[in-house]
């Protein structure tokens, strides 16, 4: 019996979903045996998960409040990843989103908030986009791999923020604790349910809009643009394109800086709407979670919007889960990773198709 | 095409069969879990049975912070009538909020958040769910259903410092330091305080890693301040890594939190423990009988017994290890001289008179240093 893989021609179209959901099915298969080994019960473990993620309004709402980060900064790796160019500075753009949000919103606190919101996004994305941006610059003038340099800076990023927020920024009143004082109420965005006078969607904010606009720009500048047409040619290599004559250094700093805008954004969004105030605890690894999200959903808009929400709800209901059953915190991570490695395995066989083949009666030894 | 479909319906029975393995050992559980009764739904009547909850920033893993708070949770859920559970590693900030929510919503009637930055969350959910009882742990913030709690740990600590001045022979004592706040400083400054009260000579060094746990990273900060010539190792966070840097180099070590001397049988003089059993079943009762009330600061000491220290290592002579006990029995008549004056900072200019005993809004807002420790609050 041989093993034949061969390569596929072009994508199978339904194939995708059936590849995906058999992961994801396989993925949490393991994930109950992991539960049964551990002496909880499997089924009910899952089923308090999918309760607690899924179950009422408030936890899909939940989840979608987490999402927002990790959607908006995995669009700002995903731009650079069309050029391969590989951002991983995601969490210290985020950072730096948060700062600048946070100095617009200290410095101009009289402002109302008309004006000091669009102050404290703008701030916040030219921040994210410098730090976006001197890893591009770095590889575009010293040949300097990127993949460490904007690692790197993410570092330095949080302990810019750190500094800020120990030092200058602290709030007199915090008893010497890291955070700064509460943002006035023009610098904090608000709540949908109370501007639509509902309970229902509660502690939705408006940041959650900033998710469409973004991914809306990111589609039409990607297929509706030249700009776009050429970012992609420039993904299929550096040489290629400056054979082509495309602007390669160009769209270098281009994807660069709009990816660390997007990840200023998600910084400002997650500063301003969920803590109402600058501090250390605002850094959670969603610039390091985008990452995964824009590998899961292949660099796709709406794959990542969904990759985003579902990783999102899996954290939500773990904690159910955790509550419920007292399983260990890890588990969470564990079954994180089973999902991931489940779902990559499974792209293996969207470009490959593997076959067993018996030895023809004439090619058989005598 | 007919050896793809043959090969592909292969697949899906192994698929299948894996998924109904799991599922037949699901049922056994499931009918497991049917015996006991459902988690009563969202606010539903109380039937008698207090629900407690809690919040704890890392892992409860076998020793530290978290673990300390774990045990008093065990204590609680031995008291009659009592059901806890608790949601372990919760980043301090948005996810925080939610955790606390769920369980305010779950129909739990008590909520403790163990960890100063679960703070402004704690009192965000408090105001939603004006039933349901908050317990923040070290913190300043208080409300109509929250109060806050914290132990003086640095009764405990002044006593480990005694052992410390007495055991170095560099007189330089290394600090692993967790975060510039107030609760850590208060710890270093009563340390030292110790120190110095039966080795005037010794300095305590301190660097800051910013870290609650991160077991290897607080070990390369312990070997840091070994290089330097200190020759015991004194530390905040939670993971034992500079305990084992101490034993590495055959010098001593002093533990916090729990009990460390299994992670540096060699090097471990003592530790500064928790005991929350007391705190907790305390609050229960009040909560059970109808007492319990808001807006309170509860700041227990050794008198109540929720702080105390190791038994000492096999190195720490017996006339050193009297000194410390004789001085902790003063701890726990309730009397407590730690933070009486003269009390000088680091730049020799007095912060607290002599005589002065330092108000407790002092030392929770507590951001210098004392004469003595080398070292920046930032």
């Amino acid at each position: 019996m041989i093993l034949i893989v061969s390569k596929r021609e072009a994508l199978p179209g339904r194939g995708v979903l059936v590849v995906y959901l058999g992961a994801l099915a396989l993925a949490l298969g393991l994930c109950a045996g992991m539960l049964l080994l551990a002496g909880k019960p499997a089924l009910g473990g899952l089923a308090v998960l999918f309760q607690g993620a899924f179950g009422q309004a408030h936890s899909l709402l939940d989840a979608l409040l987490k999402a927002i980060p990790i959607f908006l900064c995995s669009l700002g790796v995903a731009l650079c990843f069309r050029m391969q160019i590989w951002n991983i500075g995601a969490e210290g753009q985020f950072a730096l989103g948060a700062v600048g949000a946070t100095w617009a919103a200290l410095s101009f606190g009289g402002l109302p908030g008309a004006l000091l919101l669009p102050l404290m996004f703008l701030s916040a994305m030219a921040l994210g986009a410098l730090w976006g941006l001197i890893p591009a610059v770095l590889r575009l003038r010293l040949g300097v791999n990127e993949i460490i340099s904007s690692l790197m800076l993410n570092y330095v990023g949080i302990l810019v923020l750190e500094y800020l927020v120990f030092g200058i920024w602290k709030d007199p009143a915090s008893f010497g604790f890291p955070m700064t004082s509460e943002f006035p109420a023009g610098a904090q965005i608000g709540r949908m349910g109370a501007s639509l006078g509902t309970g229902l969607l509660g502690k939705l904010h408006w940041g959650l809009l900033a998710c469409p606009l973004a991914g809306l720009a990111y589609s039409v500048f990607l297929g509706r643009t030249r700009l776009g047409f050429e970012l992609a040619a420039c993904g299929e290599g550096e040489r290629v394109a400056r054979y082509a004559r495309l602007p390669y250094g160009f769209l270098v700093l281009l994807v660069m800086g709009l990816g660390g805008a997007l990840s200023g954004l998600a910084g400002c969004i997650e500063t301003s709407a969920t803590l109402g105030r600058l501090q250390p605890t605002v850094m959670v690894g969603y610039g390091y979670t985008a990452i995964v999200v824009a590998w899961l959903a292949r660099l796709k808009p709406w794959p990542i919007a969904f990759t985003a929400f579902l990783l999102a709800a899996l954290r939500v209901g773990v904690e159910a889960m955790q509550l419920e059953l007292q399983i260990p915190a890890a588990f969470g991570q564990i079954m994180e990773g089973a999902i991931l490695l489940c779902v990559l395995a499974g792209q293996f066989f969207l470009t490959y198709s593997v076959r067993l083949r018996r030895p023809a009666p004439s090619e058989a030894p005598s | 095409m007919k050896q793809l479909s043959r090969t592909f319906g292969a697949l899906t029975l192994t698929l299948a069969l894996g998924l109904a393995l799991a599922l037949t050992g699901c049922e056994k559980a499931a009918d497991k879990a049917a015996d006991k009764p459902a988690a009563p739904a969202a606010q539903g009547p109380r039937t008698g049975e207090l629900k407690v909850g809690f919040v704890y920033t890392s892992p409860v893993g076998d020793a530290g912070y978290s673990w300390a708070h774990d045990q008093g949770r065990i204590a609680v859920s031995k008291m009659e009538g009592v059901k806890t559970s608790f949601v372990e590693a919760v980043k301090e900030g948005a996810d925080s909020e939610r955790v606390i929510e769920n369980m305010a919503r779950g129909g739990y009637d008590l909520v403790f958040t163990t960890s100063f930055g679960f703070m402004d969350p704690t009192m965000k959910v408090a105001k939603d769910f004006p039933k349901v009882k908050f317990m923040h742990c070290s913190g300043f913030k208080a409300g109509e259903n929250v109060s806050n709690y914290f132990g003086r740990i640095y009764q405990a600590r002044y006593l480990t410092g005694m052992v410390a001045g007495s055991m170095t022979k560099s007189n330089i004592i290394g600090y692993v330091a967790a975060f510039p706040i107030p609760e850590v400083i208060r710890g270093i400054n009563a340390f030292t305080l110790g120190v110095r009260s039966l080795n005037p000579k010794a300095q305590v060094r301190v660097v800051w890693t910013k870290t609650w746990f991160d077991p290897a990273l607080e070990k390369d900060a312990a070997i840091s301040l070994l290089d330097v010539g200190a020759d015991v190792i004194a530390q905040h966070q939670d993971s034992a890594g500079p305990q084992e840097a101490a034993q590495q180099r055959g010098k001593y070590s002093i533990g916090y939190n729990s009990n460390m001397a299994s992670f540096a049988p060699k090097a471990h003089l003592t530790s500064a423990v928790w005991n929350w059993a007391p705190l907790y079943e305390a609050i229960v009762k009040e909560v059970r009988e109808g007492t319990w009330t808001g807006n309170r600061a509860i700041w227990w000491g050794m008198d109540k017994g929720i702080v105390d220290i190791a038994p000492f290592g096999p190195m720490v002579p017996k006339a050193l290890q009297d000194k410390v006990l004789a001085q902790k029995a003063l701890f726990v008549k309730g009397e407590d001289k730690v933070f009486v004056g003269p009390i000088k900072d680091q730049g020799g200019q007095v912060k607290i008179a002599a005589g002065v005993k330092a108000e407790d809004k002092d030392l929770l807002g507590m951001t210098w240093f004392v004469e003595g420790v080398v070292g920046s609050v930032q």
